[in-house]
């Protein structure tokens, strides 16, 4: 350790030095957050339904099986960009009718195959769910994940 | 034990271990349903497994950091504890809210944020305990000394808690959800945490070795300098595929490669004392850890936290077994193994017995290590085969985990070895008093039938 450092330049450096970087990342949050609800997200397309459907996503704690942008258990498939997966940028309706219907196929038993388990959604509750997923495929993520598989 | 009141610690270190053991028991179920996907399937879905594995994990690592802070603060701060019924009341509710939490998600209740499943009103009984317990050993700090170690520790964990208010924001945008979210989960284990490892190293390496206190201060407040500098812009590493603007991408890559620096340093710091030490301790054991510690914590936070954190890597490896790998070994040398390593050189004070059962302490100590590192490795493996072939070659996500069965078996291994190093580890702490000390040895007892 350098002998010309003191204990309380060291620790001056450390208090300053800490607070200039948290006020540097609470600015650079604060303008994410902003081109997150303005560029990058359907801010105008987050219905009542979308936000319903991350309820249903909460609720049932997928998250610690799939993931979704990269984020979660790494069990299951990514759901970010499932929508893409279904063809929802071609035929929305055949992927809605895909989902729900994989959805309510669980669990599909076959052997050695990682079981998913049977959820009793409502059909609003299935819409959202399908919603919020459509809209998270929508979020503009720098183009992640490279490929449709997740 | 100088003062009477650090053995309000002894309890926390009980709550901690058992709930660690807990945690074992739940990811070796994981690991059993990645071998053997049917087992279980019914009665508790991998989701209740996988929550309870994490959950478990963050709360007896936080029960440990107050075991810790309640054991050193009295010497630190030369007095006793300002209310040890207040720190047994603030346990009592920690542990309830923790055990309701466990016990709601086996039936099914829960939030469903990734790590802060926790139902609400267990959400503020956390808030609640961890308030009692600021205040107490705040009161204690406030009119005792005041030295770099006890300031960093309460510095770390005061904003711990303030961090963790966002756990309570749940905004209905995706985007913006994850962007608070990593406000409470990277500005803890990356950020205010790494104040709270590094300062119980600090006490540990004073203690073990008998170095100059200034001297020790200073590579202290260095080492915490350097994980903030680099560990708050460093949350930028999150933010690269989330809805985020591009310029997270150079930010991220370049202050989350310094995050390395801290870890670094810190083994410098732990071998430097080492060589420069005059003190032979006697608790051979809790040098060990304050050694291995800080390797393994720069080998897991820091070489394999690098190794997919330039954004132009991470856009193949992001969210696949490769962080999983990361994942385990960060937290076990960071935050696992300061824990055990305090609870180590706290114990034959806390139970009167100098020193005790340090062999078989040792054997946990080399059994749970490596296998922790072995598990890295095969998840490393299964992470890279993943990345390969699901993010290079575009293959479906089930065909690609179907070519990984051969690393999620070797990782059940390693988690039976885990399983055997915390068995070992917790009957030296817990198990009857033996004085352990091969014969003929340089080590120096206090304990009156050893020679």
């Amino acid at each position: 350790m350098a002998e010309g450092l003191t204990k309380s330049a060291a620790r001056n450096i450390f208090y300053g030095g800490s607070l200039f970087f948290f006020l540097l990342f609470a600015a650079l949050t604060a303008h994410s957050h902003w081109y997150m609800v303005n560029v990058s997200t359907d801010n105008a397309g987050l219905t009542e339904s979308v936000k319903h459907g991350k309820e249903v996503w909460e609720k049932n704690m997928c998250i610690n099986c799939h993931s979704i942008l990269g984020e979660g258990a790494y069990f299951a498939p990514e759901l970010g960009n499932v929508w893409e997966r279904y063809g929802g940028h071609e035929n929305a309706e055949a992927a809605r009718n895909g989902i729900a219907a994989w959805i309510r196929a669980q669990p599909l038993g076959v052997p050695g195959r990682r079981q998913m388990p049977a959820y009793d959604f409502s059909e609003e509750e299935m819409q959202s769910l399908i919603d919020f997923l459509e809209w998270t495929d929508g979020i503009d993520t720098q183009d992640w994940p490279p490929f449709p598989a997740g | 034990m100088k003062y009477e009141t650090q053995k309000v610690a002894l309890p926390f270190f009980m709550v901690a271990m058992a709930l660690f053991a807990l945690q074992i028991i739940f990811g070796l179920l994981a690991a059993t349903v990645y071998v053997w996907p049917e087992f279980m399937a019914s009665a508790m879905p991998f989701n209740i497994m996988r929550a309870s594995h994490t959950n478990l994990l963050i709360v007896w690592l936080l029960i440990g950091f107050m075991g810790c802070t309640y054991y050193l603060m009295p010497e630190e701060a030369e007095r006793e504890i300002h209310s040890p019924g207040l720190a047994y009341l603030q346990l009592a509710i920690f542990a309830f809210a923790g055990a309701a939490a466990l016990v709601g998600y086996q039936f099914g209740i829960h939030e469903g944020r990734e790590f802060l499943e926790q139902p609400f009103w267990v959400k503020v009984l956390i808030t609640i305990s961890f308030l009692i317990f600021l205040f107490n050993t705040s009161m204690t700090l406030s009119k005792g000394r005041k030295t770099a170690i006890n300031m960093v520790l309460m510095l770390g964990l005061w904003l711990a808690a303030v961090f963790w208010l966002f756990a309570f924001y749940n905004p209905s945008n995706l985007a913006v959800d994850k962007l608070y979210w990593w406000w409470v989960v990277h500005l803890w284990v990356e950020g205010v945490w790494e104040l709270i490892m590094a300062a119980l190293l600090g006490y540990l390496v004073i203690k073990m070795t008998g170095v100059d206190r200034e001297v020790v201060e200073k590579w202290l407040y260095v080492i915490v300098g350097l994980a903030l500098f680099s560990g708050l812009l460093g949350t930028g590493h999150h933010y690269y595929w989330i809805g985020a603007p591009s310029y997270w991408q150079p930010i991220g890559s370049i202050f989350s490669t310094l995050e390395v620096a801290p870890f670094f340093t810190m083994v410098m710091f732990a071998f430097t004392m080492f060589w420069k030490g005059t003190r032979n301790h006697p608790n051979k054991a809790a040098m060990l850890w304050t050694l291995g510690c800080p390797v393994i914590a720069f080998f897991g936070a820091g070489v394999w936290g690098f190794m997919h954190t330039l954004s132009w890597v991470n856009y193949y490896s992001h969210g696949t077994q490769v962080t999983a790998a990361h994942g385990h070994l960060a937290f076990y040398g960071a935050y696992v193994m300061i824990v055990l390593g305090i609870i180590t050189f706290a114990m034959p004070s806390l139970r009167r017995s100098q020193p005790y059962n340090q062999v078989m302490n040792m054997w946990g100590f080399w059994i749970l290590t490596g296998a922790m590192c072995f598990m890295t490795f095969t998840l490393t493996f299964a992470g890279v085969v993943q990345t390969h072939l699901q993010r290079v070659l575009g293959m479906n996500y089930m065909e690609v985990q179907d070519q990984l069965g051969l690393f999620y078996a070797m990782r059940l291994g390693t988690g039976i070895a885990v399983a055997i190093g915390v068995g070992l580890l917790l009957y030296s702490f817990f198990g009857p008093r033996r004085v352990q000390v091969p014969a003929g040895g340089t080590q120096l007892t206090a304990g009156s039938d050893s020679a």
